[in-house]
């Protein structure tokens, strides 16, 4: 295995992991030194990214860097870490969100327990993205909860303590389930094969669960991720926990929470279970849009700009639950993209939102008026991020949702024509924020808006700059995730007697 | 030459990247010049690319240039590539051409705004965009310079951000476009299924072996998208609040070439319109209609730059009549006259606006022909040009949207007939309302004059209406000249004066439904639309001037028949209510749900608690019985 030489999965995990203790531990009489450890250990994670990034071999389709050492040897779970070109960005994306999270907002109180829950959410988060042991990554997953849980509760807004309790059991339920969906595929795998294991690539590509079972089985990882995701009907603690959640618990749990669920979807629905997967595809691709279009009504009639950046998200992930389950290389790999880009772009306005929080101490909508008039560059990135999150070209919100809806259109056709209303009611919310947030005459209560100070430029800075890369020139991304993609399509179309559509090769006059 | 062709589209690009980052240090004029040297820098690179490509033989004017790979993922396959031909050569030039004349004007116009650098970074980033759109090789590049120009659009109307109805009308200019755009979209990914590519090559060259239905789809969503990015009813409601931009916005995009963007995709992809005839006949219906709705909302209006707004709305309505006749070389020429007759117009509107300190009301205007000759001589050459007198550039090509209008349908060429007739009506009105009769605000000073009147320290009325500066006027000249003599462009007398056909050819002929009407029918329809074209000056002289007739000037013209406050009303009323009951079903209903369960599983729980008594015994018989159950559910199923 290529990475026996440094196990750097494992080091991505145990270094935040590490952080979370060595900041729990710092004396109470020290508070200064809180955020300069914090910071170090999230850079020190995020440079561990991007060595893993600049490490990873193009073109190769399976897992990288595999690291398996026997853990419960008797029930075969092990410590089995593995990245491909589906996690490989997530992994990314999470290395490059955490620090800016870190920086974008200061707790108002005892810094140091926020920080190490920060720290343990970052390993844990990374664990989940990189797990492939079926039970360590519900470890992680549920590692995941806690801090989570306790960033709302703890430091979270007026309403915190019912929102961090609907976001926790919103969860559990959904993990429940899952358990018992884990325990059953190893039962019913060791069954038919012989062997106990954990394993998903053995599970995976062994296919020994009877058809039946298999869709029993799936349904129960899936309401896992259809609540992390979160999924049409089972969306509505996300827009508490946002409005509650303090600025960087908004920020990665957009950024990379909610992505567990998407990439569950790809990684334990698609991968371990292809013909049950296809089976409820329908479902899924419905839900997906009604997601698309619901969040976005939902969205347009908020009078909370933190709550109209969450119903957003809605809109968004259910793009990437359409191109999920619409199984074509374009799709697929759009929703891997829209991944990303959802990311980069949503925790870019919940951070924004912050800043004007922190600035007026209120989100409402009502209250905000002519910000740009006063504070120019703010509105300028704050404009530039909107269109990302629309979807223009050139920014990196287009390439995703292209390649989502056109890939999807090949095999979901009418799924695809009501989803791309989406694109209408995106630029109908966001603008119309903008026009009630940023423009018109300040009055007397917005004139005093603080411009975008330079730390807030730094912060926001490494977000533009790949919100303008991915939307320029995708191609190394594309070209990293694509092989990955194509090996789980075919891996699907294999198994679920379902024929990968063949678009005309062009030039052939028909 | 074309080798660099790709430096049409980076010299603006270089300009909006150093105003966006050194603009604010530059100051005002340097910011204005910049930009304006980027733009002519375009221009003349070109033209050199005119040379070059009208150098070659006929068959070999295509050229094709690959910068990068954009979006490659299984078989689709984005480039980010060029193609200069002569369609694009033709839009190319006049996009700069015209482009770097209404940045000197800008100059001009904007002196004194504090946020002067801030609009050249825009007008740069929009010809930028614009030519993304024109030079595009497939349909996503396309559709970035679509997206891109909308972009500038929106903060171009909105550039006085503080004024709401600049905000409300940005929004409504990009949201009603975003619904052309699904067409667009829903256009792309339908051709990528039938076609396996997104090139207007492939397209073009599969156009005849695609199923009908198919073909019949993909035009009519790319005409969906064309319909809101050309401003055709019933997607036609934004343009005219676009307006609250500044004039040489107005001119530019709202005019001479962002909204000219949906008849060159439909002249881009004319071998497909050309498979399917009756999606050009719904195009030319949709287009006629919008013409006459368009010119009779424009014999009411009041604002100078309303009439202009409307007037566009119809002109491209012809166009559309032209590509839906099958002329695609009438709708080019079209666009191209129109393009200079109609910035000149609106440049010339923005110096009377300026010279009447701000006001924009033609009922305070009035007798400017003496105190603003060189914008009074250019108007009324616009003015010529627009309303079809020969030998001015309008009349050459409306002639031909006519010919091909009554080679089509009878009908038809009826309906464009009245609709060119009004056109010359409404602008009459609008050149004796501005420039001849009464001195009307001489009697109402404007009230926005205080901050205006350093201007002019010369005594009496406090407006006093000035000649504005070189810098505006000089693009008026250039602009005039080329509204005069753009019909040399495509005369119809011989097959040497049809230039612009000629050079089109390779791009156009194929689809183009050639007229086979008699030379003496081409006569009498050229001397028909001069006829009409007198007739509704004759008629706006005797109604506005001689005061023989009394004005006609309803309010439903006036309201637009009632279109835009229809629509309106429905999304602010019933469209409104409906997401608010989305929203309420979301808090109410779904969560409701939610917190009913909670509050369900709270009641059983407090009502559950009673059954852990401590009693061993009533534990022991929980567990006995489901055991039981248990077994029997085994021995039922038998086994798992």
């Amino acid at each position: 295995m290529a990475g026996s030489t440094f196990p750097i999965l494992s080091a991505l995990i145990v270094t935040p992991g590490v952080g979370a203790v060595v900041v729990a531990l710092l004396p109470k009489q020290r508070p200064q030194l809180v955020k300069p450890v914090a910071l170090l250990v999230t850079l020190a994670t995020a440079a561990l990214t991007v060595y893993l990034l600049v490490d990873f071999k193009t073109g190769a389709a399976g897992f990288q860097d595999v690291t398996k050492h026997s853990w419960i040897g008797s029930l075969g779970i092990s410590w089995h870490l593995g990245v491909d070109g589906i996690s490989l960005f997530l992994v990314v994306l999470t290395g490059i969100l955490f620090p800016i999270a870190l920086l974008a907002a200061d707790p108002p109180h005892d810094a140091k327990s926020y920080t190490a829950w920060i720290l343990l959410l970052e390993a844990g988060v990374l664990g989940s993205f990189l797990s492939l042991d079926l039970f360590l990554f519900f470890v992680f997953f549920e590692i995941v909860l806690v801090p989570m849980y306790f960033l709302i509760g703890g430091w979270g807004y007026d309403n915190r303590v019912y929102a961090s309790l609907k976001f926790f059991l919103f969860t559990m339920a959904g993990s429940a389930v899952m358990l018992v969906g884990i325990f059953t595929t190893v039962a019913l795998h060791a069954n038919e094969t012989g062997t106990v294991t954990f394993d998903v690539v053995e599970i995976a590509t062994s296919q020994s669960i009877s058809q039946n079972a298999a869709r029993w089985l799936f349904l129960a990882f899936a309401l896992a991720f259809a609540v992390k995701v979160p999924l049409i009907p089972l969306h509505t603690w996300l827009p508490d926990a946002h409005t509650q959640a303090p600025t960087a618990g908004s920020v990665l749990l957009a950024g990379v929470l909610l992505k567990l669920g998407s990439y569950g979807f790809l990684r334990f629905g698609l991968y371990l279970f292809p013909e049950a997967s296809h089976y409820f595809a329908p479902l899924f691709l419905t839900l997906g849009t009604i997601g698309i279009i619901y969040g976005a009504i939902c969205a347009c009639m908020q009078r909370d700009l933190k709550r109209l950046v969450a119903y957003s998200s809605v809109a968004h992930m259910g793009f990437i639950v359409l191109g999920t389950f619409a199984f074509t290389m374009q799709s697929v790999t759009g929703g891997v993209l829209q991944m990303v880009n959802h990311g980069v772009s949503t925790g870019a306005l919940f951070i924004l939102v912050g800043f004007i929080s922190e600035r007026r101490h209120t989100r409402e909508i009502s209250a905000l008026k002519g910000l740009q008039a006063v504070a120019p560059i703010f509105a300028a990135v704050f404009i530039v991020v909107a269109f990302s999150s629309i979807g223009l070209p050139g920014l990196n919100g287009f390439v995703g949702e292209f390649l989502v809806l056109i890939g999807s259109f090949l095999t979901a056709r009418w799924w695809t024509v009501v989803a791309a209303g989406g694109v209408i009611l995106a630029a109908l919310y966001l603008l119309w924020a903008v026009q009630r947030v940023f423009m018109g005459e300040p009055d007397e209560a917005n004139r005093s808006f603080k411009e975008l100070t330079l730390r807030e430029g730094l912060v926001m800075a490494p977000l533009l700059a790949l919100i303008v890369f991915c939307g320029v020139y995708p191609k190394p991304l594309i070209d990293r995730i694509e092989p990955s993609v194509k090996e789980l399509v075919t891996h699907v179309e294999k198994y679920a007697g379902f024929e990968l559509p063949v678009t005309p090769t062009p030039g052939a006059k028909g | 030459m074309l080798t660099v062709a790709w430096l049409v589209p980076a010299l603006p690009l270089a300009g909006f990247l150093l105003l966006v980052v050194f603009g604010r240090r530059l100051g005002e004029a340097a910011a204005g010049w910049l930009a304006t040297a980027a733009c002519t820098g375009a221009f003349v690179v070109a033209v050199g690319c005119l040379l070059d490509l009208a150098s070659r033989p006929q068959d070999q004017r295509s050229d094709v240039t690959t910068l990068f790979t954009w979006i490659p993922v299984g078989s689709l396959n984005v480039e980010l590539g060029f193609l200069v031909d002569p369609l694009s050569m033709t839009m190319m030039l006049f996009v700069t051409g015209i482009g770097a004349l209404i940045h000197l004007y800008s100059i001009g116009y904007m002196h004194g705004d504090p946020k002067f650098s801030k609009f050249f970074l825009y007008l740069n980033l929009f010809v930028f965009s614009m030519l993304m759109l024109v030079m595009g090789d497939n349909l996503v590049v396309t559709f970035l310079g679509w997206e891109g120009v909308g972009a500038c659009s929106y903060f171009l109307i909105s550039f006085w951000q503080t004024r709401e109805a600049a905000a409300s009308a940005a929004k409504k200019a990009f949201v009603t476009n975003r619904i052309g755009d699904w067409g667009f979209m829903l256009a792309m990914f339908l051709t990528f299924q039938a076609v396996g590519s997104l090139n207007y090559a492939d397209l073009n060259g599969a156009a005849a072996g695609l199923a009908g239905s198919t073909a019949t789809a993909i035009a009519v969503l790319l005409f969906v998208g064309a319909m809101g990015k050309s401003a055709q009813l019933p997607l036609s409601v934004w343009l005219p609040d676009a307006m609250a931009g500044p004039t040489p916005v107005s001119a530019l995009i709202h005019a001479a070439t962002m909204v000219t963007a949906g008849v060159y995709l439909l002249c881009r992809v004319s071998p497909l319109l050309h498979e399917v005839p009756n999606v050009g006949t719904a195009i030319a219906v949709v287009g006629i209609v919008t013409a006459l709705w368009a010119a009779t909302v424009a014999i009411a209006q009041n604002d100078i730059k309303k009439v202009l707004a409307y007037s566009t709305v119809s002109q491209l309505g012809f166009m559309f009549i032209a590509v839906g006749s099958g002329a695609y070389v009438a709708a080019v020429f079209h666009m191209v006259t129109h393009a200079f007759f109609k910035a000149l117009l609106f440049l010339g509107s923005g110096s009377v606006i300026h010279g009447v300190h701000d006001e924009q009301d033609m009922r305070r205007m009035g007798a400017l022909r003496k105190l603003m000759p060189i914008t009074y001589i250019t108007f009324m050459i616009g003015f010529l040009a627009i309303a079809g007198i020969p030998p001015f550039a309008g009349f050459w090509s409306k002639d031909e949207i006519l010919a091909a209008a009554f080679q089509k349908s009878t009908p038809l060429w009826v309906a464009t007939f009245v609709a060119a007739g009004l056109t010359a009506f409404y602008m009459t009105r609008q050149v004796i309302m501005v420039f001849f009769g009464e001195a009307r605000w001489k009697h109402e000073p404007a009230p926005t004059l205080s901050a205006a009147g350093h201007d002019d320290p010369e005594q009496g009325h406090v407006v006093t209406p000035h000649e504005s500066s070189w810098l505006m006027t000089l693009p008026l000249v250039v602009l005039a000249v080329l509204a005069t003599f753009g019909g040399l462009f495509n005369l119809p007398f011989w097959d040497g004066t049809r230039r612009l056909e000629h050079w089109l050819d390779p791009v156009l002929g194929e689809a183009e439904v050639p007229l086979t009407l008699s030379t003496s029918t081409l006569i009498v329809l050229a001397l028909s639309a001069v006829a009409i074209s007198l007739v509704g000056i004759g008629t706006g002289y005797l109604v506005y001037e001689r005061r023989r007739v009394r004005a006609f000037e309803p309010a439903v013209f006036a309201d637009g028949w009632y279109l835009d406050r229809s629509i309106g009303r429905f999304a602010g009323g019933p469209g409104m209510a409906a997401f608010e009951g989305v929203a309420w079903f979301d808090s109410h209903v779904v969560d409701g749900a939610v917190n009913g369960v909670a509050g369900g599983v709270r009641w059983s729980a407090e009502r559950l608690r009673r059954t852990q008594t401590g009693f061993v015994r009533n534990y022991a018989l929980g567990i006995a019985v489901g055991a039981v159950l248990l077994l029997v559910w085994f021995a039922t199923r038998g086994g798992f």
